[in-house]
């Protein structure tokens, strides 16, 4: 039999590793791939006295690449500091795995960008960003551009999910054109929390759904 | 390795040994090119059989021989309908053609490129099960319009469309009518002969003929200029040298499709349908669940994507097809689900089975049972709606 994808992508597609959700993460994300609709979540269990990992989970609305990639990644990153680990690149991912389809490259880098965001997503509630620029209308939608509605394939800004942004002594209200009882709302209310809630100036995050889509 | 089995046939079917005995002797035997009259006898045999291969055909769809070109498959059949009415009749009529949004890519990319050349193209929407809106049809014809040109079933969903009716609302309205039923011919049952029909695109390779052949009829009378220039073959409509072979191999395997054929493929689609969806949760069907060609089932998986499905499957020997992103070689999503009012979801965990001859009943246990093993698996990963997975 010939397979479109080499052993160790394949054994990884498999039989992944650290599959699943940590409860009591202390850094999360999910983000999503624009192109092909594929969605990654990164789940962190971090040492509070040194910043290293000592646990990670995946889970994977995806394709075959993308899975192996979240699996592959999360070995890569356990027991690393948070700073080696952010040093972790798709061609790190791509080179343990074999090699991967270029193709498939934006399935996979998604794992990477994961990482990545969940890392940043421990620094943000641990207090370990160093800049701190007040948060403005711009930042708040640059994030929201990692948040996906599975439904399209599109991130809620490209997609046009999101009507209006607005930010006000530590309050960040958003307008989200989707009904509340939305087959994903909660799940992508969840994520836009999740994003905005970290920064260092937010008190409050206030969701608006709008009742006349449904 | 584990047994296979095969569900892509609406991709291409699996050669049928009868359809290669009737055509070996094309290949050793009785080589020549067909000559006219006047050729020497090797020729003129070549000639004759290919005659006998072509009426064979007619015969099957109630027409005359002369109205059937054979041609190197649906694809170039449909290239021809389009871009060969566009050559004689775009001067003299007018530059408009009306097609839909989920037709197969040899009609939707001629009309793309039509557009492109300066045609106007109405691409007519269909609603959930994939069924054309006659109401919508009438309404785009004007007095430009020189065809139209609508699928008899869907390639991904299997939605067949009334050709009937649609063929009587042209010719009312004074258009020309072509139609695709490359997922049709020999499958469902229709008398050609008597349908408001002026084209019709059929091919071998999805009847367990050999690839690279395939058919176009052409109504008596109707305008259509030569596009693929050489010699005089194919009535001059067409040239190039015939392929002898094939069309012995086209003939002998639209002969063997039966309608008991149909009628088991039939049963063995009801029940893979009924299974997966009664027995896989959070599952949808995509098409129509009565006006539906008998060998096409298709099926959502929600929360999951589809080439980690197929890939599953395939290492369980199973070879199927999905309408995701991330199978197409664009990235794109099938524009067929999104054609029917689905999202990007809907096509990301969408899977085809499309089955042929040589399936059985019992296969569809295998299915069933490696499908269930597959989605809890992929599900289990996924961090879409962890409360509703079982």
């Amino acid at each position: 039999m010939k397979f479109p994808y080499g052993e160790k992508v394949l054994e990884n597609f498999k039989n992944p590793k650290n599959v699943g959700k940590i409860e009591d993460a202390d850094g999360k994300a999910i983000v999503g791939s624009p192109a092909c609709g594929d969605m990654v979540a990164v789940y962190l269990k971090i040492d509070p006295k040194d910043h290293r990992i000592t646990d990670i989970k995946f889970e994977s609305y995806g394709c075959a690449s993308n899975i192996a990639t979240g699996s592959i990644i999360t070995e890569l990153a356990k027991g690393k500091t948070i700073d080696e680990a952010k040093q972790i690149s798709w061609k790190d991912a791509s080179d343990a795995l074999g090699g991967l389809p270029k193709i498939k490259a934006h399935c996979s880098v998604l794992a990477v960008e994961g990482l990545r965001e969940a890392i940043t997503n421990y620094e943000e509630k641990h207090g370990l960003v160093t800049e701190k620029r007040p948060t403005t209308e711009e930042e708040v939608k640059r994030r929201l551009k990692n948040v996906m509605n599975p439904l399209t394939g599109l991130d809620v800004i490209r997609g046009n999910l999101i009507t209006s942004v607005k930010v006000e002594e530590g309050t960040v209200t958003i307008w989200v054109d989707l009904p509340e009882n939305h087959i994903f709302a909660a799940n992508i209310q969840e994520e836009i929390k999740e994003r905005i809630e970290t920064l260092w100036d937010v008190k409050k995050v206030e969701l608006h759904f709008n009742p006349s889509t449904a | 390795m584990p047994r296979i089995v095969y569900m892509d046939n609406a991709a291409s079917t699996r050669l049928d040994e009868r359809v290669l005995d009737a055509m070996k002797p094309y290949f050793f035997d009785s080589y020549a090119v067909a000559t006219s009259e006047f050729g020497h006898s090797m020729g003129i045999e070549a000639k004759e059989t290919l005659a006998d291969a072509r009426s064979r055909l007619a015969g099957l769809l109630k027409v005359n021989a002369e109205e059937v070109l054979l041609t190197s498959g649906d694809t170039e059949s449909s290239n021809l309908a389009l871009k060969g009415v566009a050559l004689l009749m775009g001067e003299k009529k007018g530059k408009h053609i009306v097609t839909s949004r989920i037709e197969d890519f040899p009609v939707l990319n001629s009309a793309k490129a039509m557009e492109r050349m300066g045609y106007n193209v109405t691409f007519l929407p269909v609603d959930r099960e994939g069924i054309l809106d006659l109401g919508e049809l009438e309404r785009a014809i004007t007095k430009e319009t020189i065809l139209v040109s609508i699928q008899h079933a869907n390639q991904e969903i299997g939605t067949v469309q009334d050709v009937g009716a649609i063929g009587k609302i042209c010719h009312e309205k004074g258009t020309l009518f072509h139609v695709d039923a490359t997922h049709t011919f020999r499958r469902l049952d229709f008398d050609l002969g008597k349908m408001p029909i002026d084209l019709m695109t059929f091919s071998a390779h999805t009847i367990h003929g050999p690839k690279g052949v395939g058919g176009l009829f052409v109504r008596k009378g109707t305008p259509l200029g030569k596009w693929m220039d050489g010699g005089f073959q194919e009535f001059n409509l067409r040239a190039g040298l015939e392929n002898i072979p094939g069309a012995v191999g086209f003939a002998k395997a639209a002969e063997l499709v039966t309608s008991e054929e149909n009628e088991r493929l039939a049963s063995i689609r009801d029940k893979l349908i009924a299974r997966l969806l009664s027995e896989v949760p959070e599952t949808t069907l995509n098409g129509h669940r009565d006006k539906r060609i008998p060998q096409n089932a298709n099926i959502t998986f929600h929360y999951v994507e589809g080439e980690s499905i197929t890939l599953h499957l395939d290492m369980r020997g199973i070879e199927v097809s999905t309408g995701s992103a991330c199978f197409s070689r664009s990235l794109e999503a099938s524009h067929v689900i999104m054609g029917i009012g689905g999202n990007h979801e809907r096509a990301h965990g969408s899977i085809r089975y499309s089955l042929g001859r040589f399936n059985s009943m019992e296969e569809v246990d295998i299915v069933v049972g490696a499908m269930k093993e597959v989605i809890s698996r992929l599900r289990e990963i996924s961090p879409l709606r962890k409360e509703e997975k079982t």
